[in-house]
């Protein structure tokens, strides 16, 4: 009898080397897949976007067809956009977030607040972009970059309002207890404590708002629009990195096209900086 | 985990003498008791956890609440510093009277009772601050020292909680790089720095090692000359050689007070002598 029970353990346990062999061995081949189709965006838009990379990209604004010029504009018009949507969306954000996860516990007002502001995180963006053309555009009588500041704040805020709630929701009872146990009051536990312990991840989510939102086309373009020339007038249309790269990518002068990809290659740096800046911040202290 | 009476009893010698001062000195009289508990109940929403519990801590001594795990104890150690009023579907009713004022009415400032009577937990939670902020955040609520005498505050907090030795060149690095038994004399501190009249330790020793443990139970020894202690144990042996005065708790009643000895060597009711000669729980 304990033959039988025995070589029957062996069949199982030989099915279940061979099961394990056989999802590790698809999970690596499907990884492989995925990174192979990253490398090849990497490499494509760093081998032609780099011939492009020259001072006068810095230096010069859009040029018309045919001629030479830079991208000036449409980084400055990115860097106020992008920075003033971050500067109004990210104060309210973390405020609700506070709300939702220092308050909320158990109110049918958080969780409704929750309910909708994950709605609005997977809102496809250009929807968003509609929004304030209706609310801000048609009432100013056109396209504006502050019309497009509104609208990178408003898809930035759901997202620094989720990780707000969530890190703080992480920080144990505990020591929230143990703050107040010392007669602090709430606010101050929030402030001091709570916020302190949640703030490493509530940055990392405001720097992949950031990241995520100066990526954002569609919706730039119900709103800022694009300019051809150098302008920071909030009230006009505004040049921006992800547009200029649209129109350029799509045009048939070679000269454009070139710019398109050293405008990707550029906001692909952006973003990778951003990330490698998070991790050195961030990386967990030695004792 | 059987341990006899008589066993405990040995343990006891030592302790005795403490024990005979404390039970001298509740004869004495309610003046010398701290916090008195009235008739106090206490609800999670609609279940009951702690049932007409009458008690009486004296002033300057250490009392341990013993008992099976669900029995009350760290529930009613919640009490004495309102932590249960953070949760909404959580009432006392019943009197607590902290040097006879009540601190269930609802007038009581819950910031300046926590500043008198204070807690450590049983996980140690260091704040994510400096070892020298996690000491100053609790003072500066009450205080405004200058530079100096801040200083000379959390090193006069740590030098009590046994810590100043280990921490004194690395008060500007985090606390929460100290080890387990570290972070907790660290929380000791804190709450000590404040200057409360009671301190309240819940079960402050169970995730710690037993040379950690034994280094709180020093402490505790050393800090009853100043304050009032009230300590929660899973521990037997512990409440054995930390307390002067023991209570029983089963179910959420109080089964019986008194001097840890007599409680440990001649108690009055069935019910602790079976937990403590370990029958039960």
């Amino acid at each position: 009898m304990s033959m039988s029970a025995d070589s029957r353990s062996q069949s199982l346990l030989s099915q279940r080397l061979r099961r394990n062999r056989l999802v590790l061995t698809s999970s690596v081949l499907i990884t492989a897949f995925a990174l192979f189709w990253l490398a090849w965006i990497l490499l494509a838009t760093f081998t032609r976007g780099f011939a492009a990379l020259t001072p006068s990209l810095f230096l010069r604004n859009t040029p018309a067809p045919g001629d030479a010029g830079g991208l000036l504009n449409a980084f400055a018009g990115s860097l106020v956009m992008v920075g003033l949507g971050t500067l109004m969306g990210t104060p309210v954000g973390i405020l609700a977030g506070i709300f939702l996860g220092e308050f909320g516990k158990g109110s049918k007002v958080a969780s409704t607040v929750r309910f909708f502001n994950d709605i609005l995180l997977s809102t496809p963006s250009i929807i968003v972009g509609l929004f304030i053309y209706a609310l801000v555009v048609v009432p100013m009588g056109g396209f504006s970059g502050l019309a497009g500041s509104f609208t990178l704040a408003i898809l930035l805020l759901p997202i620094v309002l989720r990780t707000t709630d969530e890190m703080l929701r992480l920080v144990p009872s505990q020591t929230r207890e143990a703050a107040l146990a010392l007669g602090a009051p709430y606010w101050m536990v929030i402030l001091k404590v709570t916020l302190r312990a949640a703030s490493s991840g509530i940055v990392t989510g405001v720097l992949l708002a950031i990241a995520r939102i100066s990526g954002e086309t569609a919706p730039l373009l119900f709103t800022a629009l694009n300019n051809q020339f150098w302008s920071l007038n909030l009230g006009k249309p505004m040049a921006n990195l992800p547009v200029v790269v649209f129109q350029f990518a799509m045009s048939p002068y070679q000269g454009w096209q070139q710019l398109a990809w050293a405008g990707a290659l550029i906001a692909m740096l952006a973003v990778l900086l951003t990330g490698i800046l998070t991790r050195i911040i961030f990386a967990p202290r030695k004792p | 985990m059987n341990m006899t009476v008589a066993a405990l009893a040995l343990n006891l010698q030592a302790g005795a003498q403490l024990a005979e001062e404390a039970s001298a000195g509740q004869s004495q009289g309610a003046g010398q008791a701290k916090i008195q508990a009235e008739g106090l109940e206490f609800f999670y929403g609609a279940t009951q956890a702690l049932k007409a519990i009458n008690l009486s801590i004296p002033q300057g001594k250490v009392t341990a609440f013993i008992g099976p795990s669900g029995c009350g104890k760290s529930t009613l150690l919640r009490v004495f510093n309102r932590m249960y009023s953070l949760y909404p579907g959580q009432r006392a009713t019943g009197k607590v009277l902290l040097d006879g004022r009540d601190i269930l009415d609802p007038s009581t400032d819950l910031n300046w009772l926590r500043a008198r009577v204070g807690m450590v937990f049983q996980k140690p939670t260091p704040f994510p601050m400096s070892i020298y902020e996690n000491i100053a955040f609790g003072v500066q609520l009450y205080e405004r020292l200058g530079h100096a005498q801040m200083a000379e505050r959390v090193e006069q907090a740590l030098r009590q909680a046994a810590l100043w030795d280990e921490v004194k060149d690395k008060l500007k690095s985090s606390g929460l790089g100290l080890s387990g038994g570290q972070q907790q004399r660290l929380c000791i501190a804190r709450a000590i720095a404040v200057k409360p009249e009671v301190i309240l330790l819940d079960e402050p020793t169970s995730a710690l090692d037993p040379i950690a443990t034994l280094k709180i139970e020093e402490l505790v020894a050393e800090l009853k000359r100043e304050f009032t202690i009230v300590i929660v144990t899973h521990n037997m042996q512990q409440a054995a050689r930390v307390s002067d005065i023991t209570a029983f708790m089963h179910l959420g009643e109080m089964v019986e007070t008194g001097a840890t000895a007599d409680i440990f060597t001649n108690p009055r009711e069935k019910r602790t002598e079976d937990y403590i000669t370990g029958r039960f729980g």
